[in-house]
């Protein structure tokens, strides 16, 4: 019975932060862009700095029509912002916050691996629209995302794989345990390449070539109303807790921190994914959108074979120090 | 939670495996009714006032030329392959990871690994010759 009430409490504390998190992130988008940009920003809704802009948003997107065009492959086009959104709620799931084994959702022993190919499904929703909306923009975006999948997918699984060597297990926990403070200088490669690739997983600008939208208007969501297109921008905040979850996990050292990691580790998994969703904001302030050719560019001329450099130092410091 | 009980002793490995995953699974179903409310609280508030001019594809506001599913030239496919050929190296790379510095493997892993990268830096190069990497 016990057993029963335990799951079912993680499930639903996993749940609710899946909710609450990127509401957040959103919300702190919206102040820091507008600091960043020298205006106001929402200020209104909620009456204390527009703190309620979002569930206003959330109301507006529920009441919109949702327009289905006559040309479009009905099942996929409705189905297409839910299998944007599952994967994130899933992953979730395996990130720990504390350094207890009760702090995380649930213990899978193939922690990165896991992750990384629930992580991958979620590019298909994207596909999906693209596909199904039958419109010339969306197709291309569809494609552009496809292509950087494709590009992206590679550099970030092999500064995981950096990683996996390193602490000699693929768990995430385990990571964890194993972690050393001087794993951040060692791993430094491999964490920019990770946050890197994660970044242009979620097209984030500079890397939001495929949802461009002032040249093929909005991708692959061009056609998306209501309550479905809110579903995909929740899929894109849900995306960036994600990558800077497991960017804090991986290569920050997650709950470790220069004093109080007992009781305190879950506030310093929360600040570190915090400060890189601050990072992810100001990236979009202040970077021009990358092109096409110049994504694929970056991807395979200088992420992978840093990522290789990577694997091999990780290689050369793990022999030598045994 | 009421699962089935094991028969044989041996399995508790493979059944906490199994009992990890169910919970992803319970998770994922809880996902999907999320969803599934999210879209029927929808369909209940929105209004429904369709007119074949909102059915239309958008495309800037004129009336779509042609259709959407435009055949189109996918000069990708040379990516999907080199995405494909790492991909299934980063399948083998994973298990090689946890075990590569356990006790007497060492420098022998470590010369693996070199002929591994190698490998893989000589592909690169190989496509980088073949101006594979050059887009303009």
């Amino acid at each position: 019975m016990n057993d029963v009430l335990d799951v079912a409490l993680r499930l639903l504390l996993v749940f609710v932060l899946f909710l609450v998190l990127p509401l957040l992130v959103g919300q702190t988008e919206h102040k820091v862009m507008a600091h960043m940009q020298g205006r106001l920003g929402p200020m209104y809704a909620g009456g204390f700095h527009g703190w309620a802009q979002l569930v206003a948003d959330g109301v507006k997107f529920a009441q919109k029509e949702d327009v289905v065009p006559s040309g479009a492959d009905r099942r996929i086009f409705q189905l297409a912002p839910a299998v944007a959104l599952l994967p994130y709620l899933l992953v979730l799931l395996v990130i720990p916050i504390g350094p207890s084994e009760s702090a995380v959702g649930q213990q899978i022993d193939a922690g990165i691996f896991y992750v990384l190919a629930v992580m991958g499904v979620g590019v298909l929703g994207s596909l999906m629209a693209g596909w199904a909306s039958a419109n010339k923009f969306s197709l291309l975006g569809g494609l552009r995302t496809a292509a950087q999948l494709l590009a992206y997918e590679l550099p970030m699984l092999l500064a995981a794989a950096s990683v996996a060597m390193a602490a000699g297990t693929l768990s995430l926990p385990g990571i964890l345990d194993a972690w050393q403070w001087w794993w951040l200088p060692w791993q430094l490669i491999g964490a920019f390449v990770f946050f890197t690739a994660g970044l242009a997983e979620l097209q984030r600008p500079p890397f939001d070539a495929p949802i461009a939208d002032s040249e093929i208007i909005f991708g692959a969501y061009t056609e998306y109303t209501g309550l479905r297109f809110a579903l995909f921008l929740l899929a894109e905040y849900a995306g960036i807790v994600i990558v800077c979850g497991l960017t804090t996990v991986l290569f920050l050292g997650g709950w470790h921190g220069p004093w109080g990691a007992d009781g305190l580790g879950w506030v310093w998994t929360l600040l570190k994914t915090a400060i890189l969703a601050f990072v992810v904001i100001w990236l979009r302030v202040s970077y021009p959108r990358l092109r096409e050719d110049q994504l694929q560019k970056l991807s395979w001329t200088v992420l992978i074979p840093l990522a290789l450099a990577q694997i091999a130092l990780t290689g050369i410091v793990k022999v030598a120090i045994q | 939670m009421p699962k089935p009980t094991v028969p044989v002793v041996d399995h508790t490995v493979a059944a906490s495996y199994f009992q990890s995953y169910s919970v992803v699974g319970l998770l994922a179903v809880i996902g999907v009714l999320f969803v599934a409310v999210a879209f029927g609280a929808g369909r209940l508030l929105r209004p429904v006032v369709p007119t074949p001019e909102k059915l239309l594809t958008y495309e800037c506001g004129v009336d779509p030329v042609g259709e959407g599913w435009a055949h189109t030239q996918v000069r990708y496919y040379v990516y999907a392959f080199l995405y494909v050929i790492f991909a299934v190296d980063a399948i083998f790379l994973f298990p090689w990871a946890t075990v590569f510095a356990a006790p007497g493997y060492g420098a022998t892993t470590l010369v693996e690994m070199f002929i591994f990268l190698g490998f893989l830096a000589v592909g690169l190069l190989y496509a980088y010759k073949k101006g594979v990497l050059e887009w303009t």
